[in-house]
């Protein structure tokens, strides 16, 4: 039996009093998109670096293709792509030589690298920017090239940490258009994120992080379908407005409301919501939409991903 | 994470990549590499060396050479490893690129390091060859023995690599090297035996001087270019083998301190 690409038992990480990661445990499936989605400071950095051995584990089991991070960083390191959060291209060198230079850190001949990154440019449409400074290069170039150099070992493992984190819209489409060819190209990814619509996208499977722990985790649709529902009704009223409507839903089977500022999030009541927004006919105040991850997020802890 | 150092090939592959940015980049420092030390040997030979009488009848250029050609592989490490390995840790994060590959952070540093001694060693090469041209006006050079300085350049390369990355581990801004050239690598430049001879001084002087890395490297540079090797030479080289470790070790601890985290 292969191992799986990354497992991890009860793994803890502390900074001084800090629990940064406090206790997860979850297992990869080889060829999956795996996604870790939480705000800022939930740790999912903190989780990425100890896989790629960057960060000693405090407590806990982590292991990669069955290997152990504390045991084995190199050997682990040589099968991992890595896709950092920062852009930390080597800016003293030109697009190909990054590339090149990249390769030889792997032990990888310049023969065997000069056709991979051939193919990795083209498959990233960076081949007429092969010469071009790193400085050059526009945002959304700079992160294709940072994926295509992840790829430069062929890993067995991609790990992305917020691969589209300050890109324009437009860019992050064609970085997910490249991270679903990759996928469908059978590549394990492990990537982390606070984009529901991201995590959507891409993820088979995922995790949602919050103050260093897991509060839920499975595929997106399950995840929605169980703690969202198929539909969700935001009422964007003032709390003295609102409170008749409340009241109104308040004996229905299975409803569950979040207050958050201005906005009243309802879930589980279908029925009755659409009932509502009927009444009230203006999507301005009474708007009924599909249930995404953001409500899973906002049902399991009572506020925003992204505050 | 161990006290000895993890290292292995990737240790080359580091100093792989500073040699090929060099080479790619060369152009833009080529200008002040090369007219500098004829600027220096210049100004100091034929300008100073005029001028001052030293007490035990030596010329003042003989005097001079070799505090000069151990000055400036000295200075091609520290701004190499200090300024250099400053901005590729944390302006151009770099080191955390290399780290995400197999390379280890001892390697990341043990690869600036030998760098940094090769900066020193080609930059010895071009002074010596300076000296040479210069010369028929200057002799600075009396013993086909100053040959040594090239391949001798790996002691001050090594230890002033050693000292400049260490400092860069400890760093929390780029204005932080001011202080690490003027109450450092300026006072080193000065006191370190290189422009006035020790044996004249008084005591206190000369213990003070014992402390300064550049005196026991100028000491040893002095005994090679006269062609006259003498035994306090191997305890200026135990001196210099021993502070090179120890900043090593010392760069090494608050490298892995700032990168593994």
């Amino acid at each position: 039996m292969t191992p799986l690409p990354v497992e991890a038992t009860r793994l803890v990480k502390t900074y001084g009093s800090l629990r940064a990661v406090d206790g997860v445990s979850f297992a990869v499936q080889p060829g999956e998109c795996f996604g870790f989605l939480g705000p800022n400071g939930a740790g999912k950095s903190t989780v990425i670096r100890m896989i790629t051995c960057t960060s000693p584990v405090t407590g806990g089991t982590l292991r990669v293709a069955g290997m152990d991070v504390r045991l084995n960083g190199r050997a682990i390191k040589s099968l991992l792509g890595i896709v950092p959060q920062e852009d930390n291209l080597d800016p003293d060198l030109p697009v190909r030589q990054n590339l090149e230079v990249y390769a030889r850190y792997y032990g990888i001949s310049r023969e065997a690298a000069e056709g991979r990154i051939a193919e990795t440019l083209a498959l990233f449409q960076l081949t007429e920017k092969a010469n071009a400074q790193v400085d050059d290069l526009s945002g959304g170039m700079k992160r294709r090239l940072v994926i295509a150099r992840a790829l430069v070992n062929d890993p067995q493992i991609l790990v992305l940490d917020e691969p589209t984190t300050g890109l324009d819209p437009q860019a992050r489409h064609l970085v997910w258009q490249k991270l679903r060819m990759l996928r469908s190209r059978g590549v394990t990814m492990f990537l982390t994120t606070h984009y529901m619509d991201e995590a959507a996208h891409l993820c088979d499977r995922l995790v949602i992080m919050h103050r260093g722990s897991i509060l839920a985790q499975g595929n997106p649709h399950d995840l929605i379908r169980d703690h969202a529902g198929e539909v969700v009704l935001e009422l964007r009223l003032d709390a003295d407005e609102r409170a008749p409507l409340l009241g109104e839903l308040a004996g229905v089977d299975g409803v569950a409301i979040e207050e958050v500022e201005d906005i009243a999030y309802i879930f589980g009541a279908a029925d009755a919501a659409r009932r509502i927004a009927a009444r009230i006919a203006d999507p301005a105040i009474a708007f009924l939409r599909p249930g995404n991850l953001e409500d899973v997020f906002l049902r399991l802890t009572g506020r925003g991903l992204l505050d | 994470m161990t006290v000895r150092p993890d290292l292995s090939i990737g240790s080359y592959r580091v100093w792989q990549r500073n040699r090929d940015v060099t080479f790619r980049l060369w152009r833009t420092e080529f200008i002040g590499i090369t007219v500098e030390p004829f600027v220096v040997i210049l100004a100091l030979g034929l300008g100073l060396g005029q001028f001052v009488k030293l007490g035990s009848g030596e010329r003042y250029v003989a005097f001079l050479a070799p505090g000069l050609l151990a000055m400036f592989p000295m200075f091609a490490a520290v701004f190499e490893c200090a300024w250099g390995s400053y901005v590729r840790l944390e302006m151009q994060h770099t080191y955390d690129a290399i780290i995400a590959t197999p390379v280890s952070v001892d390697d990341v540093i043990t690869g600036e390091i030998l760098w940094g001694t090769t900066r020193s060693v080609l930059n010895a090469g071009y002074i010596l060859a300076v000296a040479a041209v210069l010369n028929p006006w200057l002799h600075m050079i009396a013993s086909p023995w100053a040959l040594a300085v090239v391949p001798l350049a790996v002691v001050p390369g090594l230890l002033f690599s050693a000292i400049s990355i260490c400092f860069a581990s400890v760093a929390r801004a780029m204005s932080q090297f001011s202080y690490f050239f003027n109450l450092v690598i300026n006072p080193m430049f000065w006191f370190g035996g290189a422009f006035f001879p020790f044996d004249e001084l008084p005591r206190w002087a000369q213990v003070l001087g014992w402390f300064i890395p550049l005196t026991h490297v100028v000491d040893v540079y002095r005994g090679f270019i006269r062609g006259e090797l003498s035994w306090s030479m191997a305890g200026d080289m135990a001196w210099v083998a021993v502070a090179t470790a120890v900043f090593y070790w010392l760069g090494l601890m608050g490298m892995r301190r700032r990168l593994i985290q």
